[in-house]
């Protein structure tokens, strides 16, 4: 697999991350080479081997269905750059 | 019965999918542990998990899982006891993670089965192709400013659960007796309020058309359709609009529309397009969703008798028809109800009064069985007056009127109008042979031949007993007498 400039910029674009164009050759090839190294370890017969899920033998932790947290709308706010009434204020976004 | 489109170049049959997302009922959310309630102030119910505060993690609901493998019950589906948490990458305003954790490859839930009832006690198998876990976004408001979006996130982070079916139905009808049976099953086993004018009900609709028998066309998704009406209408305008493209010879291309409700069309979202780029993989703040077989087996054996199970022994064991049956177990409260009505009393009779008087007079008054005046033990003693002959049905409809309205007893207002049944034969000859005295030309024409006008002095003596003589017994001594 190998990535082109298109594909970077594309990438880019997705994760709102801003790419100058004369910078998109070289992230090009450093995502290239991440990618034959990982490609490099689908050389390992992990056949019979259960995905790693965790380095501990862990289980998920659960909580019970009680109303714990909440009740601070000014915290949750506090570093909106802008907000109204208790909500948070974004430029308008609209289909 | 799918639905087929009469194009110029020939036939056409509609292909529906669905994805419902449903709001599990819990009391906290299905990380965080702050409140679901619908209608709070804004942003009152966001923990900082919620809003995604850096460092925040998340810790799953029990509450959530355990609705979430109820409902996998209910739709008799391949329960899996081993389930991914899996990260959906998009950017939006009320979505602070920039991602929603979602199940992808390993849902919780698999394949199963939804029975829809169609016309005439018609039923239909529609495949379930998986149900998944997944946090709601919060809430944007876009008509309250002038310049800016508000954003709520009080729905941040509520449990989902996302129900795909096959692409099984072939008509709106389908499609709505499908979204029907689904939200009676989630409110019978109580795993979410189905209240789809508060949102916790969506639907995602999948619709492409095809020649009859052919491979299934290119689809389009429309987004968030909130009402039973709707579904039906976008999917009668979109398997339209993609029949016309493809007799013109064009070709159908593969996107998200939004059905405008007010216009009642469809039409692109091409801003969505880019975005469906969504970039899964497994959340790394979470472990996998890991249950024991004994952790399902107590929820099943909590189940509660769903509709299909409740409308056959309402069928078989109640003697009640199956049209009946299926308006009675639609809706959990009414099917209830109706028990408390039935219990020790005629089951057909009450069927009979539950589906006619009652909800007749319900919707005169405006009111809903949550706030009916009636209660089951109320109606049950008009059933009774009825079959035991006290009252005839036509009075005893009378009757049933005046108790909605006065909130009376029924032997309250029986007693107090004299309404009882006259099933005395000796007064009942008496009113006979004084409407017979009253007409001779008629009864003279009646022995001439005219038989029909045995309806007529029945009809007289009826109305000089006030309604309240036996059909039956005026009936019997009446052609007697008549005939001479």
């Amino acid at each position: 697999m190998s990535l082109d400039k298109a594909t970077v910029a594309k990438v880019a674009n997705l994760a709102r991350i801003r790419v100058e164009e004369k910078d998109l050759d070289s992230l090009a090839n450093e995502l290239n080479a991440i990618l034959g190294w990982v490609e490099q370890l689908g050389e390992v017969d992990t056949e019979n081997v259960a995905p790693m899920t965790s380095v501990a033998d862990m289980q998920h932790r659960w909580r019970a269905d009680e109303i714990t947290d909440g009740g601070y709308q000014q915290d949750v706010i506090a570093n909106a750059p802008s907000d109204e009434e208790g909500f948070f204020a974004v430029p308008k976004v609209i289909e | 019965m799918g639905m087929i489109i009469q194009g110029a170049t020939g036939d056409w049959e509609v292909v529906i999918g669905l994805e419902v997302h449903a709001q599990v009922s819990s009391n906290a959310k299905l990380f965080s542990g702050s409140a679901t309630e619908y209608g709070a102030e804004q942003n009152t119910q966001v923990s900082f998990v919620d809003a995604a505060m850096p460092g925040m993690l998340p810790v799953i609901n029990r509450a959530a899982v355990e609705q979430a493998v109820k409902t996998g019950l209910g739709l008799k589906a391949k329960i899996n006891n081993f389930s991914v948490f899996d990260r959906k990458n998009y950017f939006y305003a009320d979505l602070p993670q920039g991602y929603q954790i979602s199940q992808f490859l390993q849902p919780i839930v698999g394949e199963g089965i939804l029975t829809i009832d169609l016309k005439d006690g018609v039923t239909r198998e529609i495949g379930i192709t998986r149900l998944h876990l997944e946090q709601d976004a919060g809430k944007s408001i876009h008509d309250q400013h002038p310049s800016m979006t508000l954003v709520d996130l009080n729905r941040s982070g509520v449990a989902l659960m996302e129900i795909v079916s096959e692409p099984d139905m072939r008509s709106p009808e389908e499609a709505a007796a499908y979204v029907k049976k689904l939200r009676s099953i989630l409110r019978y086993l109580g795993t979410c309020d189905g209240n789809m004018d508060e949102g916790s009900m969506r639907a995602d609709v999948n619709v492409s058309v095809r020649r009859p028998g052919d491979e299934l066309g290119t689809r389009c998704e429309m987004k968030n359709i909130n009402s039973v009406r709707f579904i039906q209408a976008a999917i009668v305008y979109e398997a339209n609009r993609q029949v016309d493209i493809l007799e013109e010879g064009g070709t159908i291309a593969q996107e998200t529309r939004l059905y405008d409700s007010v216009k009642g069309e469809t039409r692109s979202m091409r801003s969505k397009e880019e975005a469906h780029d969504y970039r899964y993989f497994p959340d790394p703040d979470l472990l996998p969703l890991e249950f024991d077989d004994a952790f399902v087996n107590a929820i099943k054996a909590d189940l509660p008798e769903l509709p299909d199970a409740k409308k056959d022994r309402f069928i078989s064991e109640m003697g009640i028809s199956p049209y009946d049956a299926g308006v009675l177990v639609a809706e959990k409260e009414v099917a209830d109800f109706f028990e408390l009505v039935a219990k020790g009393r005629d089951a057909k009779l009450s069927a009979n009064w539950v589906t006619g008087e009652f909800f007749g007079n319900l919707k005169r008054t405006g009111n809903t069985l949550a706030t009916s005046p009636i209660s089951a033990d109320a109606l049950g003693e008009v059933v009774d007056l009825v079959k035991d002959g006290t009252i005839s049905n036509r009075i005893a409809k009378e009757v049933f009127e005046e108790m909605f309205d006065t909130g009376k007893s029924a032997s309250a207002i029986v007693d107090e109008k004299g309404l009882k049944q006259v099933s005395d034969t000796g007064a009942i000859e008496v009113a006979i042979d004084e409407v017979i005295a009253a007409n001779p030309e008629k009864l003279a024409e009646y022995r001439g031949g005219k038989d029909k006008l045995l309806g007529f002095f029945m009809g007289q003596v009826m109305k000089n007993t006030g309604g309240k003589a036996n059909p039956g017994i005026v009936n019997k001594l009446l052609k007697p007498k008549l005939d001479g």
